[in-house]
């Protein structure tokens, strides 16, 4: 309980922050991966042959593909892409991202191929007549949307959100590899000086499962 | 755009998928009899060995590969005693570290998914048998392991995928894997992309497979109960 303690014996005050910044980063990923789920939703569901092609892409690969290569390809190329990017505005300085925003960033691609997953599942299972009746009673394209279809569309897809954020918050862990300090990274780091890294280890693990267990019993 | 690199990188990535691939294999040959005896273990009347089968996969299936792996390969040789004993010999390689890790983790998800098809077995099938007069121990190997086989087919091709990519943290503890040796390349030539490319690419051919193969096997052995 000492290895707990806050202040400077103990490693309770950086396990705590390094918690929040665990839910930081899963929240910004989750939003990130909302955001990418908007816009490739509709990109899997259009009639266009080239369009469902990218939209396809993009849940198949970052589906395929291990987190932790995604990870890696934002942690090492993410400078060099923003880099070429403010080059071409003629700035040539070097550029260091945030490890929380590559993080949260890979993350939320990773999340967000998840969440498209399951927006598409919930639209193509709202009953067909629901699109018809809205269009025979003449209301616009958009009011469909958000009248008609949102609606019936989020209560079918909370359940699955739910599995996703569990992902997202298990996948966050992974950043660790990056050097953010989060949950993993602080365990890490305190194993090694204290070298007890069993017992910090299995105090993460212990964090990681009140956090699914908050959100199973919602 | 470097496609010397990627030409040059693709045997050394394919030598460090014959790794990949045998932790995936074992680890789920090992996963799939924990997994078997936790599903049955969970069916148990018993309310503690019910309970307990239910903590092993809660536990398992709530916290993140990586921690279980972490506590496997680093926390478990801190205890003196374990040190002493034969299972040290498995424990110190980090190479069996990561397979019990993901055995254990793999085989929480399959007790879950083989409890839920046995679970959705129709009363009838059991009945029937027993009208028969077939013996319990017989009707649970030949009827209902059979059926609840055909009926996960779908879930566990995706436990097979998320397992595949789970391999890839073997690289945190060591090893050379897959995305190992994507990373060692990476951080020695600072092109990311190209290597990403290569590393990904063959990783999708594997999820292909693996995807095909299920549903092949379950139009082939699947049946409308």
């Amino acid at each position: 309980m000492e290895l707990l303690a806050f202040g400077k014996s103990g490693w309770g005050d950086e396990l705590f922050y390094a918690t929040l910044m665990t839910i930081a980063v899963s929240i910004t990923a989750m939003l990130i991966g909302f955001f990418f789920a908007l816009i490739f939703t509709p990109l899997k569901l259009s009639k266009h042959k080239s369009l469902n092609l990218i939209g396809n892409f993009y849940t198949t690969v970052i589906r395929g593909v291990p987190e932790l290569l995604v990870i890696y390809l934002f942690f090492f190329g993410g400078s060099g892409a923003i880099m070429f990017v403010a080059s071409m505005f003629g700035y040539y300085e070097y550029i260091e991202i945030n490890a929380f925003i590559t993080g949260s960033f890979a993350i939320g691609i990773i999340s967000g191929a998840y969440s498209t997953e399951v927006f598409r599942g919930s639209i193509q299972s709202i009953d067909k007549g629901q699109f018809e009746a809205s269009k025979v009673l003449g209301i616009k394209k958009h009011i469909q949307f958000y009248k008609v279809i949102l609606p019936q569309m989020l209560r079918l897809a909370i359940p699955n959100l739910s599995n996703v954020w569990q992902i997202t918050l298990k996948d966050t862990s992974l950043i660790s590899v990056t050097g953010l300090v989060e949950i993993m990274r602080q365990s890490y780091i305190a194993a090694g000086s204290t070298r007890d890294p069993l017992f910090f280890y299995s105090f993460a693990s212990f964090i990681f499962i009140t956090y699914v267990f908050k959100y199973e019993t919602n | 755009m470097d496609f010397e690199l990627m030409i040059s990188s693709f045997p050394k990535l394919l030598n460090a998928t014959v790794i990949t691939l045998k932790l995936l294999s074992l680890s789920l040959f090992f996963g799939l009899f924990i997994g078997l005896l936790f599903a049955i273990l969970r069916m148990n009347k018993n309310p503690i060995v019910n309970k307990f089968a239910y903590g092993y996969s809660y536990v398992f299936r709530g916290t993140p590969l990586l921690v279980q792996i972490f506590i496997i390969y680093f926390g478990l040789g801190q205890i003196e005693y374990l040190r002493s004993t034969f299972l040290w010999v498995i424990l110190k390689e980090p190479y069996w570290c990561a397979i019990i890790a993901f055995a254990l983790n793999t085989g929480a998800y399959t007790s879950e998914i083989l409890r839920s098809a046995f679970q959705t077995i129709k009363p009838g099938f059991i009945e029937a048998g027993k009208s028969l007069g077939i013996p319990n121990k017989i009707i649970f190997y030949k009827i209902q392991i059979p059926i609840a086989i055909k009926q996960s087919l779908p879930a566990y091709g995706n436990e097979i995928i998320l397992m595949l990519k789970g391999t890839s943290l073997a690289s945190t503890v060591t090893l050379m894997d897959l995305t190992g040796v994507a990373k060692y390349i990476i951080s020695t030539t600072f092109k990311p992309i190209e290597v990403f490319i290569v590393a990904g690419g063959i990783y999708l051919f594997m999820t292909f497979c693996v995807h095909n193969l299920i549903k092949f096997l379950e139009k082939k052995y699947g049946f409308q109960t």
